[in-house]
């Protein structure tokens, strides 16, 4: 484990996260919740968990963005205020 | 109004560039799933992941061809086929051990099969075939979510055209 690769991996996990909970765009929530998966599965492979970070990889990054966003092309783009 | 085109996802607006590049990346993602599946007992990966890669590249197919190409190439009930059969597929590989341990009772210790003459080579062998059954599974019933998913809207537009 390098110790500021993980520091700078998690400052960046967080830092997404929380502008995906706060943007009100929900594609770009989506896509920023795509770059956390992706992310985290960088973060997995870190802690040399590999397994875990093909699953993180495969279903977070792939098949859940395309679900969210098969989802939110049928109601509106923005969210309310 | 949209447009009928944007309502049932023919994929009329698509470029010839994404055709192109998805028609030349589907065999080689499929191939990467079933290298996965395969490899899933000694190394990262395994049946589950190896099916989701496989059904991504149902989904970059869907995406690029609109969904009512790719639902006429993967319908319905090849769908159901398909994952029922990789449920047969498990508990079949289990009942089978179960059969040839003779009464010792042990679902899915693969050892018992008589593939070959060695215990750990059973072992290995029905570890994959075990593996192909998730992924089969996994791999049809992710198909099948993102296609409902994308269904509807044709459903709804062809409701609304109606009236």
């Amino acid at each position: 484990m390098i110790f500021e690769l993980d520091l700078v991996l998690l400052f960046l996990v967080v830092i997404i996260a929380i502008v995906a909970i706060t943007t009100r765009d929900l594609l770009s929530a989506i896509m920023l919740l795509c770059a956390y998966s992706f992310l985290m599965a960088v973060v997995w492979v870190e802690m040399h968990s590999v397994d875990v970070a093909f699953t993180e990889a495969a279903v977070g990054a792939g098949a859940t963005t395309a679900f969210l966003i098969a989802a939110l092309s049928r109601t509106k783009r923005w969210e309310k205020k | 109004m949209p447009s009928k085109d944007t309502d049932t996802g023919t994929g009329k607006g698509g470029s010839i560039i994404v055709e192109t590049v998805t028609r030349l990346m589907v065999p080689f993602i499929q191939l990467f799933a079933l290298y996965v599946i395969i490899h899933g007992a000694g190394g990262p990966g395994g049946g589950f992941q190896g099916g989701v890669i496989f059904a991504s590249s149902f989904v970059l197919y869907v995406i690029a061809f609109g969904i009512v190409k790719a639902g006429n190439r993967f319908s319905e009930r090849a769908n159901i086929v398909l994952f029922s059969t990789g449920v047969y597929i498990y508990a079949g590989v289990g009942l089978l051990c179960i059969l040839f341990s003779y009464g010792a009772a042990q679902f899915l210790n693969y050892g018992y099969i008589p593939l070959t003459h060695h215990f750990e080579e059973n072992r290995a062998l029905g570890m994959d075939l075990v593996e192909i059954g998730i992924g089969i599974t996994v791999m049809a019933v992710i198909t099948s979510i993102f296609f409902n998913l994308v269904w509807k809207r044709e459903e709804v537009g062809e409701r609304e055209g109606e009236d």
